[in-house]
C-alpha cells in the first residue's frame, strides 16, 4: 500500500484530522495524569536514597523530570519540522514548528520553576549558575527568541524561514543540557548533580515518573494540535475551504 | 489527609511546584480555547461584511 504523505501536508486536509485527534489525546492525558499522580503520592516511599536521604520534597521529581524531558524533546520536534519546512518548502511543516514552540517554552519554564522549588530544600538554594540550570535557561531563551523572531517579521514566509534557521542553530543546546545532567565523567562535573541512572531508581518512583512523562507528552500533542488549528485558520482565512467550513458552521 | 497535605513539613515546596504546573498548564489550555473562539468570531464577522457589501 502506498500512502501519499504529502496529501496530509495540505492544511485543508490536516485541519479536520487534527480536530478528530485532539479528544483522544485529552482522554489519554487525563487518565495518565490520574494514574501518575496517584502512584507518585500514595505508592512511593516518603524518602529517596539511603544516607542523607531526600525527604518528601523529592516528589517534585514527578513533574520536574517529565517537564525537563519534554522541554528538550519538544525542541527536537520543533527543529525537525522547521528543517522539513526548509527542505520541502511545505507550509504545514512551518505551522507545526510554530505550534510546538509555546508548549515547549511552557515546559522549559516549568522545569526551571519546579527545579528551583526542589533545589531550595535539597541544596539550600533556589538558583545556582551551574551548567545544567544555565543551559536549561538558555533553552528557555531560545524558545522565546524563536517565537519573538517569528512575530517580529511581518511576511509570514520570511518569518518561517528565518526562525527555522534560528531553531536549527539552537539545536546545539540540547546535547549540552543532556550531558550536563548525565555527565559522562563525574569528576569533571559540578558536584551538585548526581548522575541520574534510571536503573538505580526504585521501581514505583520510576513508574510514576514515566507515566507523568507520557501524560505530559499527550498534553503536548493535544495543545500543539489545538494551536495548529488556530494557526491554520488564521493563515488560510481567505481560502475557500475555510469559507465553506464557516458556512457549514453557521447554517447548523 | 493532613499528613498528605503537609508532605512531611515540605508542603510549601511540594505544592509550590505542583501548583505552578497546574496553573500554567490550565492557563495554556484556556488561552487556546479563547483564541480559537476569537478567530471564529472574526471570520464570521468578515464573512457577514463581505456578504452585505455584495448585496448592496
Amino acid at each position: 500500500m502506498t500512502l501519499n504523505w504529502f496529501k496530509f501536508a495540505s492544511p485543508a486536509t490536516f485541519y479536520p484530522l487534527a480536530g478528530r485527534l485532539i479528544p483522544p489525546f485529552w482522554i489519554l492525558t487525563g487518565v495518565l495524569l490520574v494514574i501518575g499522580l496517584y502512584w507518585g503520592f500514595f505508592q512511593t516511599p516518603d524518602q529517596l536514597g539511603g544516607s542523607n536521604a531526600q525527604k518528601e520534597y523529592y516528589r517534585i521529581i514527578f513533574v520536574h523530570v517529565p517537564a525537563a524531558w519534554m522541554s528538550m524533546w519538544l525542541y527536537v520536534v520543533l527543529v525537525f519540522w522547521a528543517a522539513l519546512g526548509l527542505v520541502f518548502n511545505t507550509r504545514l511543516s512551518f505551522m507545526m514548528a510554530n505550534a510546538v514552540a509555546p508548549t515547549g517554552a511552557v515546559f522549559t519554564f516549568l522545569a526551571l520553576w519546579t527545579g528551583a522549588f526542589w533545589g531550595r530544600p535539597s541544596w539550600g538554594t533556589y538558583w545556582d549558575w551551574d551548567p545544567r540550570l544555565t543551559s536549561e535557561l538558555v533553552l528557555f531563551f531560545l524558545y522565546i527568541g524563536y517565537i519573538a523572531l517569528h512575530a517580529a517579521i511581518d511576511d509570514t514566509r520570511r518569518a518561517d524561514r528565518a526562525s527555522a534557521l534560528l531553531a536549527i542553530v539552537g539545536l546545539v543546546m540540547v546535547p549540552v543540557i543532556y550531558w550536563s545532567i548525565n555527565c559522562p565523567d563525574p569528576t569533571q562535573c559540578a558536584a551538585l548533580h548526581q548522575r541520574s541512572g534510571l536503573g538505580k531508581i526504585e521501581s514505583n518512583i520510576l513508574f510514576s515518573m514515566l507515566t507523568m512523562t507520557l501524560a505530559f507528552w499527550m498534553y503536548s500533542f493535544a495543545t500543539s494540535l489545538m494551536r495548529l488549528r488556530a494557526i491554520i485558520l488564521r493563515r488560510e482565512a481567505e481560502a475557500s475551504w475555510v469559507q465553506e467550513l464557516l458556512n457549514r458552521e453557521r447554517s447548523r | 489527609m493532613s499528613d498528605f497535605l503537609s508532605q512531611g513539613g515540605y508542603a510549601f515546596f511540594v505544592w509550590g511546584a505542583y501548583g505552578m504546573v497546574a496553573l500554567v498548564l490550565v492557563a495554556e489550555v484556556l488561552q487556546l480555547r479563547l483564541q480559537q473562539r476569537t478567530i471564529w468570531a472574526r471570520l464570521g464577522r468578515l464573512a457577514r461584511l463581505s456578504q452585505s457589501s455584495r448585496s448592496e
